[in-house]
């Protein structure tokens, strides 16, 4: 039976983390700021699914249906946050929002 | 089977490599959909096809329709694109990229040393169910709020003065 090391799982959700990390750390359009946070989510739930499979459990399958609420939930607070910052700025440069500094 | 969770990495990274390089949001939206299936499809070669499944309708189905709304209700043109390209300047990308490179090369690090071989066996739907709704119920309970809270919080958010 052919098999898959588990380090190669791991060390594809390690990459595809830190392009999203990249992508957080560097983008100015907020849009591809959720975007990158929504590829870190979804290499986290790719490390979970790895897990499961290592132990050959349902375990990180369920992690990985928690971490997908967690994705919608945020998505959608995140793009109605989106949408009115566009309605009172005209923009979706995140460097207007240093104005809320206290 | 093995070649296919190969491919299907090369596919993923290449595409979410390309999500963060687009100047245009909707070929960056269609790049990251793109991602995600490579990545339901390493799902399903993993032996979860349940996950496989949720990945591309939720995912890259839901969510990612969710962002292409918002992204028509912003109605971003031309002006936006122009903006973008001023922005991506290469001196913005050198230290985030190594930062990120030493943060990756220390996870690679600390990954090698797992020696394991996975032989992908299927764990289906029905043992993640009786998971599911057996021991992890109340899991279950708590998203159900967490989406409860979302969907309250969206709809305030969202709301015309």
């Amino acid at each position: 039976m052919e098999s898959i090391p588990v380090e190669h799982g791991l060390i594809l959700a390690a990459i595809l983390f830190s392009i999203g990390l990249i992508g957080v750390l560097t983008r100015r359009n907020i849009v591809f700021v959720l975007m990158s946070l929504e590829i870190m989510l979804n290499a986290g739930g790719l490390a979970f699914i790895v897990a499961a499979a290592r132990w050959g459990h349902a375990e990180g399958q369920i992690m990985f249906l928690m971490i997908l609420t967690l994705a919608a939930a945020e998505v959608a607070v995140g793009l109605g946050l989106i949408i009115q910052m566009f309605r009172r700025y005209k923009t979706v440069d995140i460097n207007v929002l240093s104005e809320m500094k206290g | 089977m093995i070649a296919l969770f190969y491919i299907a990495a090369i596919i993923a990274v290449i595409a979410t490599v390309a999500v963060i390089l687009q100047t245009n949001i909707v070929h960056g939206l269609l790049y990251l959909i793109l991602s995600l299936l490579a990545v339901a499809v390493i799902f399903y070669v993993l032996g979860a096809p349940f996950a496989a499944v949720l990945e591309a309708i939720v995912y890259a189905g839901a969510i990612m329709v969710l962002f292409l709304f918002v992204i028509m209700m912003l109605n971003l043109g031309q002006h936006t694109r122009d903006q973008e390209r001023k922005w991506l300047t290469p001196r913005g990308w050198i230290a985030p990229s190594i930062m990120s490179a030493i943060l990756l090369g220390q996870l690679v690090n600390v990954m090698r040393q797992i020696d394991y071989d996975i032989v992908p066996a299927q764990v289906g739907v029905m043992e993640v169910s009786a998971l599911l709704f057996g021991p992890y119920v109340l899991a279950v309970e708590l998203a159900s709020i967490l989406l409860l809270a979302g969907l309250v919080a969206a709809y305030h958010l969202a709301k015309t003065k």
